[in-house]
């Protein structure tokens, strides 16, 4: 929805430099360029923190006196080998792999047909069925995770992945339904009448129109979902008891944390390899990723 | 922002859709299913499970009001509660103005604006237990790297207990959850802000009006729309944030800094009295209800400033 607003809405806004050449560099300076530095820094700060202390030998970890804390002499990749070969790390990050991709297609495949039903085929109560699926995208896990965690048990489900791949689909689905609601609204409806009349099915429509249409809508959907499954936190705390299937969020804190001796060279390595995936894919697909975040707000 | 209203339909295809019921709900199956048997039982089962005494690995027997009555002479609780408000109230002031005024930054003529505006929603997008596990060796009690810059300077004599007091401790998971939630307030804004047409400004500014008034008569009546939806969903997260509290002070220290959502998972899961946690969970609801009514109907009358109907 968004990209295609935002294209269409901003050759309303006339002139993009607008009434910049108002202002003058040295107050420019201090209302813009100033402020913007300590933003950047504050938020960037803790990955740069990271990413140093996975990098640091112990003895220079927490020696201050002799070696300046912001910069390291003699990197080691010590801390990144211990994670790598000694812990069950690599296991977490495919435990992780598994249960997002195995939960965005499904939730993808759910909410497609949802969202076209909803949007296109308007069945009699579509209407306040598109109203409680964005109220279901209010329902916090944080309110679910107990009675989550009972019918997880009596499903047998208890301490397997399959417990995490049918739980996330409870915040996936009503999120992507919503978003590729406000996608599927945006393609004309001469397209579906034409193919209507020409004699096509409902699922020929979707699969053959509407979908190909859609790619954008559901790259959006596909890798937001993606990034909120690999960041879950509390149904696999919950959900998850024995080590070899937990993810990398609950594994890196139940696992790595051990005793009154924090090994923190490895712990931010770990914190920073969990990172890096999500982080890589959000590069790949910036625009995606902030027209579904500003989409979802928007609609 | 629908772009075609039902009514403007043609008729033929509003007859051949209206006979499509069936096909709908067919369409809709999986998606109910799923949502059926993992949102709407599990929440009907929470409120039931905050009436029984059920513990892990037994089913429990209604107890009536119980759970919530000892809650209520419960000080462990009453200090969660008020925990929860106080770090929604000044965590969500604090995301807003922040947000708004990097919104208000990006949304000038810099050079490398799209670059600044990906790098920023950086603390977003990483998994928030692996921030929190940054800020908690920033936030360590002796070699914190703020304590040490601050002794540098000289401004402090010793390094700072951040964890281990309990204001100090509320402060600390208050800055980390506004450091995690200022990008997503900013970007939102940031895209709302960019619809507002600089022809407006314009006219304002040739009329006389100062930068603030532009910013107050202008920006912000614009902008309220979104202000009003972006502020509940940041409400709603901050409400029931878990992970950050968890990561950082396991609610600690002495339960100082316990939020609901982590107090009904400590009682809930490690401790076992899954109706006690089930019941602190949904002492949540009203206070979500709340919000999300008030957002509900303050957006409502302002819909027409997006151009919509009334």
């Amino acid at each position: 929805m968004s990209i295609s607003e935002q294209t269409t809405v901003q050759p309303l806004t006339d002139d993009v430099q607008g009434m910049s050449y108002l202002n003058r560099l040295p107050r420019r300076i201090v209302v813009l360029y100033l402020p913007l530095a300590v933003f950047v820094f504050v938020l960037l700060f803790p990955f740069y923190w990271m990413a140093i202390t996975a990098v640091k030998p112990n003895s220079q970890l927490t020696d201050y006196n002799n070696y300046s804390p912001f910069w390291v002499v003699g990197p080691t990749l010590d801390h990144i080998k211990y994670l790598l070969f000694e812990t069950s790390y690599p296991g977490w990050l495919w435990n992780t792999v598994v249960v997002a991709v195995c939960a965005t297609v499904l939730s993808l495949a759910a909410s497609v047909f949802a969202a076209y039903a909803i949007e296109r085929v308007r069945f009699s109560g579509s209407r306040p069925v598109g109203l409680l699926i964005f109220l279901a995208y209010l329902v916090p896990p944080s309110i679910l995770f107990i009675p989550l965690a009972v019918i997880v048990f009596k499903f047998g489900m208890y301490d397997s992945k399959l417990a995490l791949i049918f739980t996330y689909p409870t915040f996936l689905i009503p999120f992507c339904t919503w978003l590729l609601m406000g996608y599927f609204r945006s393609i004309p409806f001469e397209l579906e009448e034409s193919a209507l009349v020409d004699g096509a099915s409902r699922w020929q429509i979707l699969i053959r129109v509407i979908l190909p249409l859609a790619v954008p809508g559901l790259i959006s959907a596909g890798i937001f979902a993606f990034t909120l499954s690999w960041n879950e936190f509390i149904y696999a705390l919950t959900f998850i008891q024995s080590s070899e299937n937990k993810t990398v969020p609950v594994g890196v804190l139940t696992e790595l944390v051990r005793g009154d001796v924090f090994e923190w060279g490895s712990l931010m390595a770990g914190a920073l390899f969990g990172s890096l995936p999500v982080v890589i894919l959000y590069s790949f697909f910036v625009d995606y990723y902030v027209s579904s975040m500003t989409g979802a707000v928007k609609e | 922002m629908t772009m075609t209203a039902p009514a403007k339909q043609s008729s033929a295809f509003g007859a051949i859709a209206r006979s499509n019921t069936a096909v709908g709900l067919f369409f809709m199956l999986p998606a109910a299913v799923f949502l059926l048997c993992f949102l709407t039982y599990p929440l009907g089962l929470g409120v039931w499970l905050g009436f029984t005494d059920a513990t892990i690995g037994r089913d429990g027997f209604f107890i009536g009001l119980e759970n919530y009555e000892a809650l209520a002479r419960d000080s462990v609780f009453w200090m969660a509660v008020s925990n929860t408000i106080f770090y929604t109230l000044i965590a969500s002031i604090l995301k807003f103005i922040l947000g708004l005024w990097l919104a208000l930054i990006l949304n000038e003529h810099l050079p490398f604006k799209s670059f600044f505006r990906a790098i920023i929603l950086l603390p977003w997008v990483v998994p928030t237990v692996l921030s929190a596990l940054a800020f908690w060796w920033i936030y360590d009690a002796q070699f914190s790297i703020i304590s040490w810059s601050l002794m540098k300077l000289g401004w402090i004599s010793g390094p700072i207990n951040f964890l281990g007091d309990p204001n100090n401790a509320r402060a600390s998971v208050i800055a980390a959850n506004v450091w995690r939630g200022i990008p997503f307030v900013a970007i939102s804004l940031l895209a709302g802000l960019q619809t507002i047409p600089q022809s407006l400004h314009e006219a304002a500014s040739l009329d006389g009006a100062t930068g603030w008034q532009r910013f107050r008569f202008i920006t912000l009546p614009m902008l309220t729309p979104i202000i009003a939806v972006v502020m509940t969903f940041s409400v709603l997260f901050t409400f029931t944030d878990f992970q950050l509290i968890y990561v950082l002070t396991k609610g600690g220290p002495v339960n100082a800094t316990h939020l609901m959502a982590t107090l009904s998972f400590q009682r809930g899961i490690p401790g076992g009295q899954l109706g006690e946690g089930a019941a602190i969970a949904v002492a949540m609801i009203p206070f979500l209800l709340a919000s999300i009514l008030f957002s509900f109907f303050g957006l409502q009358r302002r819909k027409w400033q997006q151009g919509g109907q009334d």
